[in-house]
């Protein structure tokens, strides 16, 4: 049988960047093939050219055997080409059905699009309401509509950019029966993922670029996930160091029944959330996106300020009143979810950057004059410390990737000594080396006797990098227990909001 | 009963213009642009109407003329917020500034020379009682209105061609991805835009005052403006707001005449409370935040795309 789809030769070059340097591989018909590798490896330019969205330099494109030039993403989905994309291309504004519609190339009546979706979700257990809003859906029901919009063209290759960074186990689980359900019907699969596991348990093959070269194609069956690693990184790989036997201090960090009120249409506020900190404990809050993390993160860090001086204190010092400057005076340092536009200001650089969070920690601003020579300084240490890919502290923030600009906020934070450092996603679209380095700086940091609270999706890295383990779910947070009395199914139910008997929005702070 | 009915015909004509502009701006607004030179493009339109109804005397032709002239102009902001990403409110405003200039310039030699206005659209003996008046009086453009918002409203809910305009206002960025094209949807979209302007704009010498006058059009650009959003960008409140504006407007010429109890409050109050109700209206828009997420996401932001 000929090969579904044929890359020979492909050569991207950017200004200043090889994205992909001669990458050849191929896809046979009904394979779930794997597309591995770190950020920046020149994995999604590779996608992009399959999809149409740009055009190789040099090299051929075959699909079904046949040489082909795949102009538009419109030419993509003609010859057969799906994609769901990580960051998904909907439109809050508007319904289900109208989100679809938009995807369509042709022109389909809407009441017999709508009974085409049906039948797609009734064949592949894709349970979705065409009438509602996207703005009130969650993420893995988002991702639902991408999938059934790709399905309702029957592709014959589907192209999947990091599907379960958003999704809860279950939620993986069912995603994985469709895929190989697809599969099985013939439709090939190229599946891009960080996750490991979940390529081992998925794919048939697996392709590894690291730096645009290809560097690797193996059976991902036959490999460990820590090979795997080592192959895209092109070195081996450091597991985190933590003491054995620690032991814990004092509490440090106690939130006691702390809520927030609503902000915007679409938001979870927190309700009534109770925990401890000690000093020396690193603190898991696990849940799938949009359940109150933000708005926990904003709670702690003081850009939400409520009115209970005592719901958070920090060595029995309320600072529920305070805000983020004098909380960050108080040693609590906060790295909200997103960085661009939030932890960072994209077009300042580094250095100014520095000069906004570590300013009164650091004696960057004497008189209200800044301190250039120290933010430069310092910024420099962040940058070697954390082998940051930058020129130097006066590039911008903007002009890094979003891994690198990731490792300088985590290093920014983790170097001011925080006595507590609450974080949210601090390994999101970072690859495995980097994730290493930042997890192993959280845990030295921890050993230095600070508090801190890991706010993150990804369950494999909490349980590899927390203490304690709590789950949020609706704004509700479950009782925070050591994370090996947890086990994947339960983390799951807690996710999903299923509290059982660990029902725990009145938990008393142990 | 006699006034009354006079009152109606005044309110619908001077409510027509401003919600045949505030009908091409929702149309803009909604594919993610701003286009405040609605103002400028309107005087364009109103001297090249007036020209053409000087010398040709065919009031079609005019209002022809008048959206020409109109999407000429506003290809030029086309041309500067789309092709070059110019910022859109300095663009706008420098639109209005050029309009009211270019306008002055071009209708300098044709000061007090009236024109004939433009007949009612159905036979006059259709129109012979007082209450048939009302209903069928009118000349052309008044229709057009009414025409023009349900058209509008099915094109934006009904069409497909509608619901990418919408999906390009709301995420450029998908629709990009998707494979749409932002700067081709918005092109045509500030074009449509511009000819409305220009039509609202000729119905200034065509239906109003029959003779040039510099800035004839007097800050209704503005209005239709503010109305848009009054409407929370919906066709059908823009018709209600249109004719409240209208309504108040009329006010002011009966309480200027000096009869009837409408003279007890001064005419210059009257005459304010269009611009004090669009900035009461703002005002309160803003503060109510379901209303104002019924804006277009991508509203005044140009548009680049990623990589």
């Amino acid at each position: 049988m000929p090969n579904r789809l044929e890359l020979t030769g492909i050569t991207k070059q950017f200004p200043g960047v090889l994205a992909n340097d001669h990458v050849s591989f191929a896809v046979k018909p009904g394979e779930i093939h794997a597309l591995l590798g770190e950020n920046g490896a020149g994995k999604s330019t590779l996608v992009k050219m399959i999809y149409g969205i740009m055009q190789p330099d040099a090299g051929e494109i075959r699909w079904n055997d046949e040489p082909v030039m795949v102009a538009n993403p419109k030419a993509a989905r003609k010859l057969g080409i799906g994609m769901v994309f990580q960051h998904f291309s909907l439109f809050e504004a508007l319904t289900v059905l109208e989100n679809i519609a938009l995807g369509m190339d042709a022109k389909i009546p809407s009441r017999e699009l709508e009974s085409r979706i049906r039948g797609v979700m009734e064949t592949y257990g894709l349970a979705l309401d065409p009438h509602r809003t996207v703005a009130t859906l969650s993420v893995g029901e988002r991702q639902r509509i991408e999938i059934v919009r790709a399905l309702l063209l029957n592709p014959q290759l589907l192209i999947m950019d990091e599907p379960t960074s958003v999704l809860t186990p279950q939620e993986v689980d069912q995603l994985f029966t469709v895929l190989r359900k697809l599969a099985a019907e013939g439709c090939s699969i190229l599946y891009i993922s960080h996750k490991l596991h979940e390529i081992k348990a998925l794919c048939d093959t697996a392709t590894i670029l690291r730096a645009g070269k290809l560097v690797d194609t193996c059976d991902p069956r036959q490999e460990t996930s820590r090979s795997m690693a080592e192959k895209m990184i092109g070195t081996g790989l450091k597991d985190i160091v933590k003491a054995a036997g620690r032991t814990f201090g004092p509490p440090k960090l106690v939130v006691n029944r702390l809520s927030t009120g609503k902000t915007g249409h679409f938001d979870v506020p927190v309700d009534n959330v109770s925990f401890t900190v000690r000093a020396g404990e690193i603190l898991g809050i696990a849940g799938v996106a949009g359940n109150g993390q933000n708005a926990l993160l904003d709670a702690l860090s003081g850009e939400l300020i409520g009115d209970d001086s005592e719901a958070i204190t920090i060595d029995g010092l309320g600072i529920g009143l305070l805000n983020t400057t004098e909380r960050r005076r108080q040693g609590l340092c906060a790295v909200p979810e997103e960085r661009n536009g939030h932890a960072a200001v994209g077009d300042f650089t580094l250095s100014d950057n520095s000069v906004l969070t570590a300013r009164d920690r650091l004696g960057m601003v004497m008189m209200g004059l800044i301190n250039s020579g120290a933010a430069k300084t310092y910024t420099g240490r962040v940058i070697a410390d954390f082998a940051v890919k930058a020129l130097g502290p006066a590039s911008t923030a903007g002009s890094l990737s979003g891994g690198n600009l990731q490792k300088y906020i985590m290093g920014r934070e983790t170097l001011q000594k925080p006595s507590v450092l609450v974080v949210s996603q601090p390994t999101w679209g970072v690859d495995a080396g980097a994730a290493a380095a930042i997890h192993q700086a959280l845990v030295d940091l921890s050993m230095a006797g600070s508090a801190i609270v890991v706010i993150s999706q990804d369950l494999d890295e909490l349980r590899a990098l927390c203490d304690t383990l709590a789950v949020i779910n609706m704004g509700r947070l479950s009782e925070a227990r050591p994370v090996k009395e947890f086990n994947v199914e339960e983390i799951g139910l807690l996710m999903g909001g299923v509290h059982g008997a660990t029902e725990g929005t009145d938990a008393i702070p142990a | 009963m006699e006034l009354t009915l006079a009152i109606i015909i005044t309110v619908v004509g001077a409510s027509t213009p401003i919600l045949i502009a505030a009908l091409g701006e929702l149309v803009v607004e909604r594919s993610g642009v701003l286009n405040l030179g609605v103002e400028g493009m309107m005087l364009i339109g109103a001297i090249a109407g007036f020209v053409v109804q000087f010398h040709t005397g065919n009031p079609y032709l005019a209002l022809l003329c008048g959206a020409a002239a109109g999407m000429a102009a506003s290809l030029i902001f086309g041309f500067l917020t789309l092709s070059l990403s110019a910022n859109q409110t300095a663009t706008g405003l420098a639109l209005t500034i050029f309009g009211t200039g270019f306008s002055a310039l071009a209708g300098s030699s044709y000061s007090a020379r009236p024109v004939s206005l433009m007949q009612p659209l159905f036979p006059s003996d259709l129109s012979a009682h007082p209450i048939a008046r009302v209903i069928f009086g009118y000349s052309f453009p008044v229709y057009f209105s009414f025409i023009m918002v349900v058209a509008i409203w099915y094109f934006l809910h009904k069409t497909r061609a509608g619901l990418i305009l919408r999906a390009v206002g709301e995420n450029d960025q998908s629709a990009h991805s998707i494979g749409y094209s932002v700067i081709g949807v918005r092109y045509m979209a500030v074009m449509f835009g511009g000819a409305m302007a220009g039509i609202a704009g000729a119905c200034f010498p065509l239906l109003l005052t029959p003779q040039w006058a510099e800035r004839m059009t007097a800050g209704r650009g503005w209005i239709a403006v503010a109305l848009v959003v009054f409407a929370s960008w919906k066709p059908f409140r823009l018709l209600g707001g249109a004719y409240l504006f209208g309504l108040v407007m009329t006010m002011e010429l009966y309480a200027k005449a000096g009869s009837g109890p409408l003279s007890a409050v001064p005419s210059e109050l009257w005459a304010a409370l269009p611009y004090i109700a669009t900035v009461a209206v703002l005002v309160l828009i803003s503060l109510r935040r379901d209303a104002s997420t019924n804006a277009p996401a991508c509203l005044g932001k140009p548009f680049l795309p990623a990589n």
